[in-house]
């Protein structure tokens, strides 16, 4: 295991060097050099912020010191500070990592809670009305724009039946309740965000585990499982569930850059404020070191994402050899 | 008699695609004829009619400068498809030029395209577009690119792995035997054979497209007022949500009612075309 490890390890770092690539090619398409002309049409990039950039990214200097410094940075994990109040990118995105964190485990929580059972239940009964139904519905729920879906939301759990709070991850007052009212206006504050997280990867992933499991059910052991006796519950949930389950772990791993992404859409729509949220506000304001700092943070949270999914796969998995 | 039962079992069994081709072609026209459809300039302000709910003069109301927003949705149909349209061929061109080159001559090749795909496919695609635009600058033309720039990597899979298995097939080494250059087998003889994942994807691409172009317009970064998108008139709905739903429900309805036309075409056409794949799906 531990030289699986190592391998799929060292088989990340060609990819951490195409992403500092990529994202020293994207500094290079803007500010100064041949380029000088896209900074002009861009209106919103003032004089002063291309003279910081030029600082910053060193442009000054030779291509290959440009890159091997820009490199040497990302090592050490050190974006430069933000053009808006000064600070180090570093501590803008940490501070704001646990937020995101916090919506996207719980969604994937609650994604695994509901999706899992759906799935399973509708390959049981295939071509039943039930199975029709969650065909047609996570179809629908598959086209729904989610920032629509969090607009519809606000606008009827918010502004129309005024249940729930439409921004934000508490109230403001909520520092002087008492701590059981603090917890119940969190929870509050969550729901619809993650009911919109949630939502939009619910019709995939289900129907995802839906036809993992219509796979698994035609195999040779699931025969065999029936032809001895087994009730048809423990056939299901004991011997195809488990089986059905493996490709899920890899889904879950590559699902990982969607969620992180995604939530800047409704992260900015609830005020929620995650990492996406701070690419908007950045983006909106021209900060270009925190944009770059969020970019790479969040390509690292997915290289690990996706590490720790193949990791769980060779354990889960005793076939795997490596 | 017979021949036209068939007919119909035929046609109901690919009833999603007919409906989702349907729904597309009608959505065209109303993007192509948008001056005969409305009265109202799609610009054309009056403060003294901001913020009315829909009525006979205006069918889905006005927005908070007063313009029609019936006509700003027909007009942003334009945009939208456009787009939608434009980032694909992007991403197609880029996808199959990709997928070619890797599956055809393997080796270097190969392992350059796809460890690019694997890269590309590490940023969180959202940020990148993001990253991309807050470079270039939002603008309609830079928003087809990026997205176009962003989105070919599923399709270079799906291409190389039909590329892979089309090119040891004899009619491949026949040509090749006979002389033809590589670019003549790949363009004459395999890719002809490997559209039918294309068509697919780009269908379900369109969707895609047109949903993150929506957006970004939502967030101000795309397609920037005055032109009209359903992105950029569902910021309006978000700001005056307390008071105006109509911002907030028609647009919306139009970007699904788009996505899920596509949606259905792309299921119908991949049951029609390419039975190994039903049960996978893109995500839009």
């Amino acid at each position: 295991m531990a030289r699986y490890i190592l391998k799929r390890l060292l088989l990340s770092i060609p990819i951490l060097f195409g992403i500092s690539l990529i994202t020293f090619a994207v500094i290079h398409i803007t500010p100064g050099g041949p380029t000088v002309l896209q900074s002009q049409m861009n209106a919103k990039m003032s004089p002063d912020s291309i003279a910081k950039l030029k600082t910053l990214y060193d442009l000054d200097k030779p291509l290959p010191v440009q890159y091997l410094k820009w490199l040497s940075r990302l090592a050490r994990l050190d974006f430069g500070d933000s053009f808006n109040d000064n600070r180090p990118v570093t501590e803008k995105i940490l501070e704001r990592l646990p937020a995101t964190l916090q919506l996207n485990l719980l969604s994937l929580l609650l994604l695994f809670l509901i999706a899992v059972p759906l799935g399973v239940y509708s390959a049981a009964k295939q071509n039943s009305v039930f199975d029709r139904l969650f065909t047609s519905i996570s179809f629908i729920g598959f086209s729904v724009p989610s920032f629509w879906l969090a607009l519809l939301l606000m606008l009827f759990f918010g502004v129309w039946l005024q249940w729930l709070p439409i921004s934000g991850m508490a109230s403001v007052n909520s520092s002087s309740m008492p701590p059981v009212l603090q917890v119940y206006d969190r929870i509050q504050h969550l729901i619809l965000p993650l009911f919109v997280s949630v939502f939009g990867s619910i019709a995939g992933f289900s129907r995802y585990m839906r036809s993992g499991m219509l796979e698994v059910i035609r195999q040779d052991y699931i025969r065999t499982a029936r032809a001895k006796g087994l009730p048809e519950r423990e056939v299901l949930l004991n011997h195809a569930l488990r089986n059905a389950l493996l490709p899920v772990i890899t889904i879950v791993g590559l699902s990982i850059p969607g969620l992180i992404s995604g939530g800047f859409i409704f992260e900015t729509i609830f005020a929620w404020p995650g990492m996406g949220r701070l690419a908007y506000e950045s983006a909106m304001s021209f900060d270009y070191p925190v944009i770059m700092g969020v970019v790479i943070a969040g390509a690292l949270l997915t290289l690990l994402g996706n590490l720790l999914a193949d990791i769980a796969y060779a354990f889960a998995d005793p076939r795997i050899r490596y | 008699m017979k021949i036209l039962l068939k007919y119909i079992k035929l046609l109901s069994a690919n009833k999603p695609a007919l409906i989702g081709a349907a729904l597309v072609v009608c959505l065209a026209l109303i993007a192509l004829s948008a001056p005969l459809l409305t009265g109202y300039d799609p610009a054309g302000q009056s403060m003294a009619e901001k913020l009315l709910p829909p009525s006979r003069a205006h069918l889905l109301g006005t927005d908070e400068l007063g313009r029609d927003v019936f006509s700003r949705m027909i007009y942003g149909s334009r945009i939208s498809l456009s787009v939608g349209l434009a980032a694909v061929a992007i991403s197609t061109l880029i996808g199959i030029f990709v997928g070619a080159v890797a599956g055809y001559f393997g080796g270097w090749a190969d392992q350059f395209f796809m460890r690019l795909v694997d890269i590309v496919l590490s940023v969180p695609a959202l940020f990148f577009i993001l990253m991309l635009v807050v470079f270039l600058g939002p603008s309609i033309f830079n928003v087809m690119v990026i997205i176009g720039l962003t989105t070919w990597t599923d399709l270079a899979r799906l291409v190389r792995a039909e590329v892979l298995s089309l090119k040891s097939r004899e009619y491949v080494l026949a040509a090749r035997a006979s002389g033809a250059s590589h670019a003549r087998i790949i363009i004459r003889h395999i890719l002809p054979n490997a559209m039918a994942p294309v068509f697919v994807s780009v269908t379900f691409g369109v969707a895609g497209a047109i949903l993150i172009e929506s957006g970004l317009s939502f967030l101000g970064l795309g397609v920037q007022p005055p032109d009209p998108s359903w992105g950029n008139i569902l910021t309006s709905g978000k700001d005056y949500i307390e008071t105006a739903w109509w911002l907030t429900a028609f647009p919306g309805m139009a970007i699904f009612a788009t996505i899920i036309s596509y949606n259905l075409l792309g299921e119908g056409l991949r049951d029609i075309l390419d039975p190994r794949l039903s049960g996978s799906k893109e995500r839009g």
